[in-house]
């Protein structure tokens, strides 16, 4: 019998060593004022892509890092063959070329100021032809699974989502962690009542310290603003599906890290630096998270729904996984992954995981996910605090 | 025997109807993994994504889920009765009507 493990894997192997299945040429934003150059440049040449964003100016210590990091960290995705930046002026554009350039991967950075958005415009089409030459030339390699970085979120959960869709990650996840895979989750509010597990799951006690001082620093940040998570868990739509506590759905949540020890702990948009399941520090919100992600390195994302989230991402492709048989019924067009059968005992959870697992392998190989097909392009910046 | 009820950990206080069940049905109880453990019967209905209890729960007695804590008994709950917001309570926190949004 032949298994998901004997599906021939092809990739872009970059200049780092790292493996990317998509091999976009980026043309980056640096800061708001910039879009419309990027945008003029990514029209003007074919097989380019455009990632504009609403900041960049006036930020200030953690938050302009965050935002930087996070610029880097996309434009060194092992998804992204090259990459033209376009910003405001030189300085900034030249700390994002060079964020970027450790890679090894081809980049070059233009800045508007003394030169206009037009004579910019040229400049950085001539370079970014040159790019789209250079990537589109680039084999597929073959490549092996524990060398794809995998991340996971859940969005828009129901009881389905914790006890189906969820548990099927968790396999996948403790068998590409057995196969050496890096592995990335996090949500870090939406773990409430379910915080005392990850603790117990942390591989040593350093990684649970700096799990818990990062939740901590969560909960206290939305108390300053004198609410309550803890009020608004689970919802009234969690509890009409059948969610009592709030550590029934984050238990449920977590069932995505499956019985993987987490070997480390992420700053948001931060890489892991070693194999293993990691825990990142980020938002619950779908399109941050998984932004998140792609910044840290990880080039295919699987994504739970239980009512019908929606999200993709330009670079890190997101493949859909529900076991809410209405939501596949009546959102098909977002669902990559039926695990529905589980609830009808057509298969179980290792079946699940086979399933989940074959889509991988064919995303992998090139096959575009539904939120690709879809032009589910969200690239969302996590925004820490106002600017300057 | 109509399969009916999915468990996290065979050891769980409750398991979750994969579909609407009926009082007075008997049902069968499988794990994850594809294995029948038993069989329980109804005392009460239960929705499709509900709990049901597999064996009786006194009050403030613990209920585990996912083989963990996801509550306490706030009633005495019968073996095959439907396990809610009307007879468990979180542990960790009173519910309350804060929301995000509101101050």
């Amino acid at each position: 019998m032949t298994t998901v493990h004997d599906i021939p894997l092809t990739g872009y192997r970059r200049e780092n060593g790292r493996v990317g299945i998509r091999n976009h040429v980026l043309i980056l934003s640096v800061d708001d004022i910039s879009n419309a150059a990027v945008e003029g440049v990514a029209r003007l040449i074919r097989g380019t892509m455009a990632l504009t964003h609403p900041y960049g100016r006036l930020q200030f210590g953690e938050d302009l890092h965050l935002t930087f990091d996070t610029l880097i960290g996309t434009g060194c995705n092992p998804n992204i063959a090259a990459v033209v930046v376009i910003g405001i002026e030189p300085k900034w554009t030249d700390y994002i070329v060079s964020g970027i350039a450790k890679t090894g991967k081809p980049v070059a950075g233009f800045s508007i100021e003394r030169y206009g958005d037009l004579k910019t415009i040229e400049m950085a089409s001539r370079k970014a032809k040159e790019f789209v030459h250079y990537a589109s030339e680039l084999p597929r390699v073959p490549v092996k699974w524990d060398e794809i970085w995998v991340s996971t979120k859940c969005g828009e959960s129901d009881t389905t989502s914790g006890l189906a869709s969820n548990p099927t990650v968790g396999r996948v996840f403790e068998r590409l962690e057995k196969n050496g895979n890096t592995l990335i989750f996090g949500e870090t509010t939406e773990v409430t009542g379910a915080e005392d597990k990850i603790i117990e799951q942390c591989a040593t006690p350093e990684v649970a310290a700096q799990f818990k001082a990062a939740f901590d620093n969560y909960q206290q940040l939305v108390e300053s603003q004198g609410v309550s998570l803890m009020g608004t868990q689970p919802t009234e739509g969690n509890i009409r599906g059948g969610l009592s506590t709030i550590e029934e759905k984050a238990l449920g949540n977590v069932e995505k890290m499956g019985r993987c020890k987490i070997v480390g702990f992420l700053k948001p948009a931060q890489a892991p630096k070693s194999p293993g399941l990691h825990f990142m520090d980020s938002s619950s919100a779908a399109a941050e998270m998984v932004t998140l992600c792609c910044a840290a390195g990880a080039v295919l994302h699987l994504f739970t729904t239980g009512q019908g989230n929606i999200i993709g991402n330009p670079i890190e492709p997101v493949i859909k996984l529900s076991a809410n048989p209405n939501t596949v019924a009546t959102m098909s067009e977002h669902i990559d992954v039926d695990v529905s059968g589980l609830l009808r005992f057509e298969f179980n959870l290792d079946g699940a995981a086979d399933r989940t697992m074959e889509m991988m392998a064919h995303t992998i190989n090139g096959r575009l996910t539904s939120a690709e097909a879809l032009r589910h392009d969200e690239f969302v910046i996590t925004k820490l605090y106002r600017s300057a | 025997m109509k399969k009916g009820i999915l468990l996290h950990e065979t050891a769980d206080d409750v398991g979750v109807a994969v579909m609407d069940l009926k009082k007075g049905e008997e049902v069968g109880v499988v794990t994850l993994e594809g294995q029948s453990v038993r069989q329980i019967a109804l005392v009460t209905d239960v929705p499709l994504g509900h709990k049901v209890a597999m064996q009786p729960l006194a009050p403030k007695q613990h209920v585990s889920e996912y083989g963990r804590a996801i509550g306490y008994a706030s009633a005495p709950i019968a073996a095959g009765e439907h396990v809610h917001v009307h007879n468990i309570k979180s542990l960790r926190w009173a519910a309350s009507a804060t929301n995000l949004l509101e101050k």
